[in-house]
């Protein structure tokens, strides 16, 4: 059997290293096991999370030889190198080793105005048809393993965008209601000019690290970006609603039906707490 | 290093959930609703409870596909499936209320697969009459955290993540009325009072070494119970799940979803046999298939063709496979084979199964479209519990509720695919009702004895003080080889007294326990503070199986293979009284005769 060395990032928010550990590989394993062997024998204090161990929770996300990852669907037999990197995720703060602070998706996720549904039918239930609701449940596939959030360069590489960015995941979050065949609220105003929708560049990194395969970018970003422009500059929506009066939702009048919203002047860090509404 | 009473921070709520699972969740959104303060806690992040492990529906007879299903069909094939040792009571409950939590679901956003009409689908699984199951692909239990995890933020119910609770406390009456527990980021202690305490714990899986369920599974809700006093039943019941994953050897225990067996996935033996014909039980065998052609007809045609042997019970298709591997007719890592390549298109396949279409191909380099699986039981489910009312799922000490995996009675001695999902939100409502009638009427403000408080504080700190002690690691990997070993699928009385002494020997080994480094998320520490939990339900399973002598649903006893009438008109009741850990058969609550009437048509 050969030898792997797995370095693996050590410490916590006042900072750290990398510690080396050596182990037997074993076959069929993912980087998973391979750290849980570390706790099990070497470190038993080495923190990470983790769930299902089955590519459905979402909880053990990292960063493997520099790409964002579920360590529990890596196998290790498609790294190359008998040397083996594991950082935690870039995008959150440390808490320890491989466990970081996700609680900014957390206040995002308080952000959005919740699913809103119209009248049932006469029976009191729902009809839709499959191929109405492909799209949504494509988007209902995502397990919230941030990976998306951690690689998004606008979060990852400014901080301050944090304020401003809920990210790609709650523009998935944001797709999956709009596309949603029963739902009645319009939060396009909201995602405009709070929740940062224009700050993504469709760089695309994030459909590149989804483990559930979402195409975030084609199919929830993009779709929501011209939804986006069309209620705030098609001419012919424009007028529609002068003639026939109705005003689309402002920005303000969706953040009141949102659980809680951050305060939009606090430019110190990340807001703690969100303002309840 | 001493915990005193000032090292502990305190909040006060009307009701404290511990648990954010299916059930957890509904509990909160039902005391929420009703304007009470709730707290929710969880060992992990909210959103990754093991509910959403949960893959192939939730059964409820909303008649969409067959409209000649109705709540006493599902009643019936509860109970039956369950041995008829359910609770009564609970298993109508369940039955009545399902689809309006289905609906609910749906109501709050939830995206299920649809039929032609328009309408929710529904698919065929295990020991349902008919194709019952509500679902969304094979990602289910997915779709329904995430429903209720929206629903309960949209509410402002305040979830308290990574937090794990050591104890519930009472106060001067023994009522209880708090709880106390550590931060897992900080290590730093929290002490909540409240009215009313709704456990939603989940399961027990954890003790054993091939299972289908996370590191939280730790029967940390049983326990919590149990050391409070209160009655628990049918510990004895755990089910294995025919279908785990048996290769590579990292994912062994992984869940394979029933509804793979439900689309039309057929187990054979390693002589291409469909060897389940062989295993018909005289209880199923006037509504099973005897011939293959019959058995394949059933998928397509369920009024003239009687159904497959291969979605018999949970509990006998497990023991089935057993049989085969231990008569040298199972596939080459230990399991036997599951075949679905030969029933549906490629792309069927994958828009029906997709997470075990990546799952296999994945991690285990099948193409699930093309070969066959390997499969073999995985311990999966806790049937027993803690014994509630069921109408408001309070235990027997006051101020305890309990919803989900961890109160018993609802399933009896095995429990049917899709009717955890549906148990979670109807007794998680229920649940969260009783709470609220009984926090209602609670008079004045909890005060819970911190005398206790600090007991179990310093009793969870002592590994670090420990000098040259165990590793928590190393006691873990006993206990599941123990109970692995000697108290898995087949059971006899001198392997579960072997289990017995096992036991006995780890838990004077916990109190030996030393763990390095800080209480900031120590992973090693955080184990030390579940393995009381784990060996405590451990005991409760091996006494229950002892006791129980005879072979019913999910407890299996080589030296009693057949039920034994007598012993299935009894719950075997486990309680601590006067700190000695008693265990009794106590009768079944009567079913009325009219529901008794819906099981007469047979002999």
């Amino acid at each position: 059997m050969s030898e792997v060395t797995m370095n693996v990032w050590r410490g916590d928010s006042n900072g750290g290293n990398f510690e080396q550990y050596k182990l037997e590989r074993v076959e069929g394993e993912v980087v998973l096991d391979v750290v849980h062997r570390i706790q099990a024998t070497l470190a038993p204090d080495l923190a990470c999370r983790w769930n299902c161990k089955a590519g459905k929770c979402g909880s053990c996300s990292a960063e493997i030889d520099g790409k964002p990852s579920l360590m529990c669907m890596t196998r290790m037999d498609t790294l190359p190198n008998d040397t083996i990197t594991i950082t935690p995720m870039k995008t959150f703060p440390i808490i320890k080793d491989l466990v970081t602070d996700v609680s900014f998706n957390y206040v995002m996720a308080r952000q959005i105005p919740p699913f809103t549904p119209g009248d049932p039918e006469p029976d009191g239930t729902y009809r839709m048809q499959q191929v109405d609701i492909d799209r949504a449940q494509e988007f209902h596939k995502c397990i919230e393993c941030f990976l998306c959030q951690d690689v998004c360069h606008v979060i990852r590489d400014h901080e301050v965008n944090k304020l401003y960015y809920a990210g790609p995941r709650f523009f998935v979050r944001l797709a999956s209601l709009e596309m949603h065949p029963l739902d009645t609220v319009d939060r396009r105003a909201l995602m405009r000019e709070y929740l940062g929708l224009g700050f993504c560049n469709i760089t695309k990194c994030c459909t590149e690290v989804c483990p559930e395969h979402i195409k975030i970018t084609d199919n929830a970003i993009i779709p929501l970006k011209e939804r986006v422009v069309d209620a705030s500059y098609d001419p012919i929506a424009w007028l529609g609603r002068k003639i026939r009066r109705k005003s689309k939702t402002t920005a303000e009048e969706a953040y009141e039906l949102a659980p809680a919203r951050v305060a939009p002047t606090s430019l110190d860090g990340i807001p703690a707490t969100a303002v309840e509404n | 290093m001493t915990v005193v009473e000032s090292d502990i921070t305190s909040q006060t709520f009307d009701v404290l959930i511990i648990g954010a699972g299916g059930a957890g969740l509904r509990a909160a959104i039902e005391t929420r609703s009703r304007g009470l303060s709730t707290a929710v806690v969880c060992k992990s992040l909210f959103g990754k409870a093991h509910t959403v492990m949960a893959e192939g529906g939730i059964a409820a007879s909303l008649g969409n596909v067959y409209p000649e299903d109705g709540w006493k069909v599902h009643f019936r094939d509860t109970v039956r499936g369950g041995k008829m040792l359910n609770n009564w009571r609970m298993a109508q409950l369940h039955a009545q209320e399902a689809p309006d939590r289905v609906l609910e679901l749906e109501a709050w956003g939830a995206l299920f697969d649809r039929t032609d009409d328009g309408r929710i689908h529904q698919r065929d699984f295990g020991g349902h009459k008919y194709a019952r199951l509500a679902h969304v692909g094979d990602r289910t239990g997915l779709e329904m955290i995430r429903t209720l995890q929206y629903k309960a933020t949209s509410m402002g119910i305040e979830v308290f993540m990574e937090c794990k609770i050591l104890r519930l406390l009472t106060d001067s009456s023994g009522n209880i009325c708090g709880a106390i527990g550590y931060w897992r980021p900080s290590g730093d202690l929290i002490l909540f009072k409240a009215k009313a305490v709704i456990l939603a714990t989940g399961g027990i899986g954890k003790s054993w070494k091939y299972t289908s369920n996370s590191w939280e599974s730790t029967g940390d809700g049983h326990a919590l119970a149990f050391q409070a006093g209160a009655d628990m039943i049918d510990m004895e019941c755990v089910q294995f799940h025919p279908t785990g994953m048996v290769w590579p050897l990292s994912v062994r225990g992984l869940l394979v979803t029933e509804g793979v067996r439900g689309d039309g996935g057929v187990l054979r033996n390693s002589e291409n046999q469909r060897f389940m014909f062989n295993y018909i039980p005289e209880m199923f065998r006037a509504e099973t298939a005897d011939t293959e052609e019959e058995a394949d007809r059933w998928y397509t045609d369920h009024s003239t063709a009687r159904r497959t042997p291969d979605l018999l019970p949970r509990d006998e298709v497990a023991r089935a496979i057993n049989s085969e591997v231990k008569a040298g007719r199972g596939s080459p890592h230990g399991g036997v084979f599951l075949d679905i390549s030969t029933r549906l298109t490629p792309d069927e396949i994958k828009r029906k199964l997709p997470s075990m279409y990546a799952q296999f191909l994945e991690l285990a380099g099948v193409d699930i479209t093309k070969q066959p699986m390997e499969v073999g039981p995985t311990c999966h489910y806790m049937m027993g519990g803690v014994r509630v009312n069921a109408d408001t799922e309070a235990a027997t000490v006051p101020g305890i509720f309990a919803a989900g995996e961890v109160a018993g009675g609802m399933h009896g001695a095995n429990r049917l695919g899709g009717n955890s999902l549906s148990d979670l939100v109807v007794f998680g409502r229920r649940a969260g009702m009783g709470a609220a009638d009984y926090a209602e009427s609670f008079s004045g403000e909890p005060e819970p004895d911190m005398k206790q408080a600090l007991e179990a504080a310093n009793e969870a700190m002592r590994p670090f003080s420990q000098e040259n002690g165990e590793s928590p690691y190393t006691l873990q990997a006993d206990l599941q080889d123990c109970m692995q070993n000697l108290v898995g699928i087949i059971r006899t009385e001198t392997e579960l007294r072997q289990a017995l002494d096992k036991i006995s020997e780890l838990k004077d080994r916990l109190g030996r326990m030393a763990v390095n480094g800080g209480k900031e998320y120590n992973p090693g520490w955080n184990l030390a503070t579940d393995l009381p939990s784990m060996l405590s339900v451990s005991e409760m399973v091996t006494m229950g199986a002892l006791e129980r002598k005879e072979s019913r649903g999910g407890h299996t006893r080589n030296d009693f293979p057949g039920p034994d009438p007598e012993l299935g008109k009894v719950n075997f009741v486990q309680r601590m009284r006067d700190d000695q850990h008693v265990i009794q058969p106590e009768p079944l609550l009567e079913m009325p005769d009219e529901l008794k009437a819906l099981f007469e048509d047979e002999h």
